[in-house]
């Protein structure tokens, strides 16, 4: 019997094994995922906790009904992956060999990373919202504010869901506007990139839409330090700016398994090949989702794009063919800009986002790279979409690779 | 791609203003663009920096992040952005001769 052996079970692990389970000969293959949690979270709702539009409900489910029942589910933390003897140590003691390994493990933030941010405002008035906790403790924190200066700050790239802050932003302004104390709220938008955004054209675009919903914008900003005592971040070069509530997007790395295992690198990323998925240094390993090191976005989409990719990927190994699918760096991200409006950003590797219509040329409904109210409709069912459609692993009509078609250059 | 004269030494640059070709790297190259960067002088510390940034390149094919920057070179952080002031990663980059590191998204 050969083993399939899949590492965390979010987002891009859980397709994987539920595109993979029907089609694999159950006489040869057996598949095992391992996780240490129980609970999958939709981590693209933590974006909608602070402003009371989703609660804890709306984001958690068991994990466990997301598993097709010939695969072998082990909850447990992985001690140590160990490639060259094909094995990989847990926790609970196991040892788990494999034919193949998936690394899914993922990325987090790591607040640890920057002098001071866990220090003693650290969910009183600095807050993170890329995590259950700190998306709840900011809820409860906005319910009672009344106003001052809100500062967010990104500590470093790369970040999962590299759009979030953006919208985080956006949807301040549209709450404190709802609230009627946007006139006591200033907000400045902090980034170590040089512009609201990496793509010019997109940048462009946002950087009209902060402008245009009066948030400031500071560009090429690396942030040292926090003086939690002065309320205060301080840049390597001793630029400070001061905060009454500090947003905080910390340092994202991959998961301190890889970093033990010895796979990874500074920021426990996996270097993976960008077109295949495969690990570069071991044959029998494919990494996916944001646990790859690869310049595409840490996004849902993109591990659902990834796992198409890799599913034909794999179907060719097992039968001895050369692998012909290739990852072109697909993304698609649904942009909350509030007040009831979205914009859509479409783009790969090579090609920046772009104005145009999705996914049918010329009709849409969604448009691209522009504010309408049905690209938050967009938004708004696809938590649904990915509760039922998503991670069971269905077909979605939105091919893996990028389209041109509907783009205007 | 433009050929422009830095010092009287002909070398081949992008568009923003990074040499096409590392081979064509010279120390008074560095020298002469450090100089448009507003960086008069450039010490020992400057070149374990943009030694270190020849050699990942070679091997890599890419220039290394400032977080790989610090923990592989030695050059603390902090130091980083006093010998370039305003953007470590991309101007030592320019200065060592190498492409542009790629912006992640």
């Amino acid at each position: 019997m050969k083993q399939l052996l899949i590492l965390g079970a979010g987002t891009a692990g859980t397709m994987m094994v539920n595109k993979l389970e029907p089609v694999l000969d159950k006489d040869e293959w057996q598949i095992t995922v391992v996780d240490q949690y129980e609970t999958h979270y939709y981590q693209p709702g933590f974006l909608f906790i602070p402003f009371g539009i989703y609660t804890k409900k709306d984001v958690m489910k068991p994990k466990r009904d997301f598993f097709p029942s010939g695969v072998d589910v082990i909850f447990s933390g992985i001690d140590k992956i160990i490639p060259d003897q094909n094995q990989v140590l847990l926790d609970n003691g196991k040892v788990l060999k494999y034919d193949f390994l998936f690394i899914a493990t993922g990325s987090k933030i790591n607040p640890g990373e920057t002098e001071g941010l866990q220090g003693e405002g650290w969910h009183k008035n600095i807050f993170d919202f890329y995590t259950i906790e700190g998306s709840l403790a900011l809820a409860k924190y906005l319910k009672y504010w009344e106003g001052g200066k809100l500062v967010l700050n990104i500590a470093e790239m790369p970040i999962k869901c590299p759009v979030a802050p953006l919208e985080f932003v956006f949807l301040s302004d549209w709450w404190f506007t709802e609230q009627g104390i946007r006139d006591k709220v200033e907000i400045e938008y902090v980034t170590p990139l040089p512009g609201a955004f990496t793509k010019p054209r997109a940048s462009k675009v946002f950087g009209d839409f902060l402008d245009k919903k009066n948030i400031n914008l500071t560009s090429d900003y690396n942030i040292a330090r926090v003086e939690p005592a002065e309320n205060k971040i301080v840049s390597w070069e001793e630029k400070e700016i001061s905060y009454d509530l500090l947003i905080s997007i910390p340092t994202n790395m991959g998961d301190p398994v890889i970093e033990r295992s010895g796979l990874g690198d500074e920021l426990n990323f996996i270097p993976t090949d960008k077109e295949t998925l495969q690990s570069k240094k071991f044959e029998n390993i494919f990494v996916l989702g944001d646990a790859t090191d690869l310049p595409s976005s840490k996004a849902g989409s993109v591990a659902h794009f990834q796992a198409d990719i890799l599913f034909d990927n794999f179907l060719s190994i097992i039968d001895n063919r050369p692998m012909k699918a290739k990852f072109d760096g697909h993304a698609n991200c649904y942009i909350e800009s509030g007040f009831g409006k979205g914009i859509l950003i479409d783009f790969n590797y090579d090609t920046e986002p772009l104005p145009g219509k999705f996914p049918l040329p010329g009709i849409g409904p969604f448009s691209l790279l522009e504010e309408t109210k049905m690209n938050h409709y967009g938004k708004m069912m696809f938590r649904w979409m990915y509760w039922n459609l998503l991670l069971k692993g269905a077909e979605l009509p939105i091919e893996a690779q990028m389209t041109m078609a509907g783009k205007r250059v | 791609m433009s050929q422009i004269e830095i010092a009287e030494l002909n070398v081949d640059l992008d568009d923003q203003g990074y040499l096409t070709d590392h081979n064509q790297w010279t120390k008074e190259i560095a020298v002469a663009i450090a100089g448009e960067e507003g960086i008069i002088e450039l010490t020992d510390r400057h070149f374990v920096v943009i030694d270190f940034m020849r050699k990942e390149f070679k091997e890599t094919g890419t220039g290394p992040s400032i977080r790989r920057l610090t923990k592989q070179s030695g050059v603390p952080t902090k130091e980083l952005y006093a010998l370039f002031p305003g953007g470590p990663a991309k101007k030592a980059a320019r200065i060592a001769g190498i492409k542009k590191p790629e912006g992640c998204i």
